[in-house]
């Protein structure tokens, strides 16, 4: 293989893995911190992408704002769900099993692909990449690259560096590790613990949400977009170890190199190569690759 | 007094019971309701209630009872959907569908009930292939043919190379084999062909892979949310400026509005296109627009219309007895039918022998500017017929 | 006597499901035959997750590889020998439930969710991807098969009265041979096992091995399930082995209760009967046309209030009954 053609491959890979890791990382965190296997996240997802395309006319005609005020409201209007939902429902699901939770939120699933195509309908629609986005930069001669897709990957960094900084260097950060590793000590203590999940939740489903609408512009917006995403995010999650958002970095890179080589050098084999990784790393280590944290 | 009066009743009873073998001709949907395939669905149903409604409400004098099912795209649940339009609704004839998987459990289970099956999208070649049957038609296309009728134009362009691109799924093969078939009989060369696992969207691997081989040009087949994509995301890889992209039709019908500027100019062969310009195909758009407003007339509305217009040659030869199975079924198969898309008759197989046009896009338009090969028959491979 | 009237009871639903074509039409027949394919199947997963505490999210995987086998391997110009197709379906898909379980078994909780999946994932690759299985379209099964011996056909299955009362058949020997099962010692190691599994190590008892066993029986079943509904309809399909497929037979036993091995027949019964129900424009007029709205709504109303299923709605009464008659008594402090 041309050594370029390798590094742009690289690049691909790279770029996928970042996306991957944005809706992974809200998955894991509901998942780590909260214990709830939620199904509904890659709905999420989904609800981000089509916020983006009903909301993108709206903003720009009352707020006067572009692409970047359009992402800002979907991750609001996104964390206000998260906290709404978890508030009327998902706090119900913390005492059940998991398998419960799994058995309700695929309900939810079905509530949520009907309720979309009631509001919005059923065809595949488009959202705009931003003017200032357009261009595009020239590797090697051979082909261009998307800048587009260059701001996905420095948004999805962005976004992890922040996650980092709050969870390490943070109040609520500190709250929320706590409280993973010991609920009933943390309300001891006289910290809102409902609150608490509340905004982790919110959060969770604000990561998803903005993934769906930062990547709307190449990836289009239809009905069940969500269902694909769900499984490669459950599938990074598990190799990545649940809750730990280095993990899902880690495993979200993983997958993206195996999913692009894969696809490259196995065509045929394409579709089994990332559930062969990660059966192969739950062999070695069964409880994924790093532990919560 | 009584006795006449008894007598005229019976009578009566007797002429409006003899009349036809029927009162009413039973017509089961089978479509997407539901999910990506939706709009397609509804389309196809309005078209067909558009001719129907054409004709006064009756076909050969009868009326018409619709039931539906919403096959929700999902092959797996493909025989038992089937099944509740055949058993349980107990219906005379069946209009589906749009997937191809769905359509096999369809045509199956429509074979072992003997129950007539018009088909008004989905274009598995083996349905008119190994499995076709005399009570099985279609009103659409085989995916092969829109392949096929692309070959002569790439050779006749001067391309030499050529690398295929599609999922990895019947219809991406069947297009692309179609394609490969025409081109290198024309003398060109098919040098790689790439596929990607369904419904995987994420193309920039494969994209790189096109850079680096330097075709003349690059066939592909996607429909729906992935054609969308691949065009957007072929352009934006630079690659429209460089390499040719030709397509299926289904590449840039119903998805130009999403892929704006990225599709302009795009080659694609189809059975219909827009600017046809004939008189059939204006009054065919002006009464669809007049009665369905908000949706574009399109290539699954006409196969709708023309499934009900081929019914309507079977049961205007039977006089609107739908038990003369045989004799309906040859009517439908010797029919000519005066669709929008041009006039079309059906083979053995029951497919129809149609007109490929070559499109351009132009605006939001898929621009017929020729006709890239007349009277494309599928051969039909495997039938018995 | 209780048990005395639990069997009569149990004879006379059986007498009546025996009878039940002869009263419904030829589309009710059908999907009663559909229901009792699924109830095997619910009933296979059932021995895994009520009898093991083993939740396995890949279970079609051993559907969809029986199907496929006795699709594959049926001639296309006559029917089939069900003496070694039937066997070879079952054998195939406990096969695949013997490699794949010996390596998820290694893992557990969520993991071994996931594993599961991933392993049904790459079976409905295979046939979806390859030409193994003819592909995403699916291939036809023309001919029933039939028992033959020798030359003799012992059992001819083309009637759909006669497929009914096979299908009948083997759900209740399926039925039959996990309630022998469960009673038998292996069965109260599994009932250990998924109580404590660490007492029953500390006991001596090698786990693995017991839970490995649970696995490839719970395929097997599975997979005479598969051969029934490729049976059935003569058509398969990629999809059989998908995740959704896991999920919904999953959903069938959850909903039946996994405490009892007759809910999952219930949640079969239940399941299917909801998504008539919901899909009928007799009964919900309009909505019938949004009924993933209201069986989405449905589920979640149901799982919320009925934690044990519906098997274990007795004990839920029971419990209330009890908890009703025992009232605090006011001197007592």
């Amino acid at each position: 293989m041309d050594p370029v053609i390798f590094l742009i491959q690289c690049l691909n890979a790279v770029q996928y893995g970042l996306l991957l890791f944005l809706v992974a990382s809200g998955l894991t965190l509901i998942f780590g911190i909260m214990g709830i296997i939620n199904l509904a996240h890659g709905s999420f997802y989904m609800i981000g992408a089509y916020m983006a395309f009903a909301l993108q006319p709206l903003v720009a005609q009352y707020l006067g704002g572009g692409f970047v005020a359009t992402l800002l409201a979907c991750v609001v209007l996104a964390s206000l769900l998260g906290y709404f939902l978890e508030w009327a429902f998902y706090s119900y699901l913390y005492r059940r099993d998991h398998l419960q939770q799994v058995l309700m939120t695929y309900g939810l699933i079905l509530v949520f692909e009907e309720l979309r195509s009631i509001i919005i309908d059923n065809d595949v629609h488009g959202v705009g990449v931003p003017a200032w986005l357009q261009g595009t930069v020239s590797l090697g001669g051979i082909m261009t690259y998307p800048v587009y897709r260059l701001f996905i990957s420095l948004v999805c960094l962005l976004v992890a560096g922040l996650m980092y900084w709050v969870l390490t260097r943070s109040r609520l950060g500190m709250m929320i590790r706590a409280g993973a590793s010991n609920r009933e000590m943390i309300s001891s203590l006289g910290i809102d613990i409902n609150r608490l999940f509340r905004i982790v939740f919110a959060i969770g489903v604000a990561l998803a949400a903005l993934a769906g609408a930062i990547a709307a512009p190449v990836s289009s917006v239809y009905p069940g977009m969500g269902h694909a995403v769900l499984i490669i995010c459950f599938v990074v999650v598990v190799i990545g170890g649940i809750g730990s958002i280095r993990g899902a970095f880690l495993a979200a890179m993983l997958v993206g190199f195996v999913d692009t080589f894969g696809q490259v050098f196995f065509p045929a084999a394409a579709g089994v190569m990332v559930y062969l990784l990660m059966a192969a790393i739950l062999l070695f280590k069964p409880e994924g690759l790093f532990k919560q944290g | 007094m009584k006795k006449t009066l008894t007598r005229t009743a019976l009578a009566a009873v007797l002429a409006l019971s003899a009349g036809g073998a029927h009162a009413v001709v039973k017509v089961g949907f089978m479509l997407p309701y539901s999910g990506t395939y939706a709009q397609l669905g509804e389309a196809i149903e309005n078209g067909f209630r558009l001719y129907v409604q054409e004709q006064g409400g009756k076909l050969a004098g009868q009326e018409l009872q619709y039931f539906k099912v919403d096959d929700e795209s999902n092959p797996a649940k493909g025989p038992e959907n089937a099944n509740r339009l055949i058993k349980r609704d107990q219906v005379d004839i069946l209009v589906g569908t749009v997937h191809s998987g769905v359509a096999m459990a369809l045509a199956k289970a429509a074979k072992d009930s003997d129950t007539t099956l018009i088909i008004p999208n989905a274009g598995a070649d083996a349905i008119t292939g190994p499995l076709c049957s005399k009570g099985i038609f279609r009103s659409s296309f085989s995916n092969w043919q829109p392949g096929y009728a692309m070959g002569p134009v790439a050779a006749e362009k001067g391309y030499k190379t050529a690398v295929t691109i599609s999922w990895n799924y019947a219809a991406g093969k069947e297009s692309t084999d179609g394609f490969k078939e025409s081109f290198e009989k024309a003398g060109g060369k098919v040098i790689k062909h790439l596929t990607l696992p369904f419904p995987n969207v994420e193309f920039q691997p494969l994209l790189t892979e096109i850079a680096s081989l330097k075709p003349d040009a690059v066939y592909t087949f996607f429909a729906g949310g992935g054609a969308v994509k691949f065009v957007q995301d072929y352009a934006a890889a630079g690659l429209n400026k460089t390499i040719p992209l030709l397509g299926s039709g289904f590449l840039t019908d119903g998805t130009l509005k999403a892929q704006g500027a990225s599709a302009q100019g795009l080659l694609t062969t189809l059975h219909y296109a827009d600017g046809l310009n004939t008189p059939r195909d204006n009054a065919f758009r002006e009464s669809y627009t007049k009665h369905f407003p908000k949706l574009p007339p399109d290539v699954y509305a006409v196969q709708g219309y023309d499934a009900a217009q081929m019914l309507a040659a079977g049961l205007n030869a039977v006089k609107g007895d739908v038990s003369k199975k045989d004799e309906m079924r040859a009517a439908i198969s010797a029919a000519t039918i005066d669709s929008p898309r041009g006039k079309f008759t059906l083979s053995k197989a029951g497919n129809p022998v149609q007109d490929f046009y070559l499109r351009e896009v132009k605006g939001e338009e898929n621009k017929d500017i020729g006709v890239a090969v007349k009277a494309l028959a599928d051969p039909a491979r495997g039938c018995k017929l | 006597m209780q048990s005395t009237l639990r069997a009569v009871l149990l004879l006379a639903l059986v007498c009546l499901a025996a009878l039940l074509p002869m009263a419904a039409s030829d589309y009710y027949t059908g999907l009663a035959v559909k229901v009792m394919i699924y109830a095997l199947f619910a009933l296979s997963l059932q021995l895994l997750v009520g009898g093991a505490g083993l939740v396995s999210l890949g279970h079609a995987a051993f559907f969809g590889i029986a199907a496929y086998f006795v699709t594959l391997l049926s001639p296309e110009s006559g029917a089939g020998n069900m003496l070694w197709l039937l066997p070879g379906a079952v054998l195939a898909a406990m096969a695949y439930a013997a490699v794949t379980g010996a390596l998820s078994l290694r893992t557990k909780g969520i993991y071994f969710i996931m594993v599961t999946l991933a392993f049904a994932q790459m079976a409905y690759y295979v046939f979806h991807d390859t030409k193994l299985g003819g592909g995403t379209d699916g291939i036809y099964l023309y001919f029933r098969p039939e028992l033959r011996l020798g030359e003799w056909v012992l059992l001819n299955l083309d009637a759909p009265y006669a497929f009914y009362l096979f299908t009948l058949a083997c759900l209740l020997l399926g039925w039959g041979f996990l309630a022998a099962l469960m009673r038998s010692r292996f069965g109260a190691a599994l009932t250990g096992i998924r109580v404590n599994e660490q007492r029953m190590r500390a006991a001596g008892y090698s786990t693995f091995g017991y839970k490995l066993m649970a696995y490839v029986l719970a395929g097997g079943l599975a997979g005479a399930a598969g051969f029934l509904y490729a049976a059935k309809d003569g058509y398969v399909n990629p999809e059989l082995l998908a995740w959704d497929q896991s999920g919904l037979v999953l959903l069938m036993v959850i909903l039946g209760g996994s405490s009892r091995l007759w809910g999952a027949i219930v949640g079969a019964v239940a399941l299917t009967l909801l998504q008539e129900a919901f899909q009928s424009q007799d009964l919900m007029g309009d909505i019938a046309q949004r009924w993933h709205l209201t069986f989405g709504l449905a589920i979640i109303v149901l799982v919320a209030l009925l934690p044990n299923g519906l098997a274990g709605l007795p004990g839920q009464w029971r419990q209330r009954r009890q908890a009703a008659r025992i009232k605090p008594s006011a001197s007592s402090l």
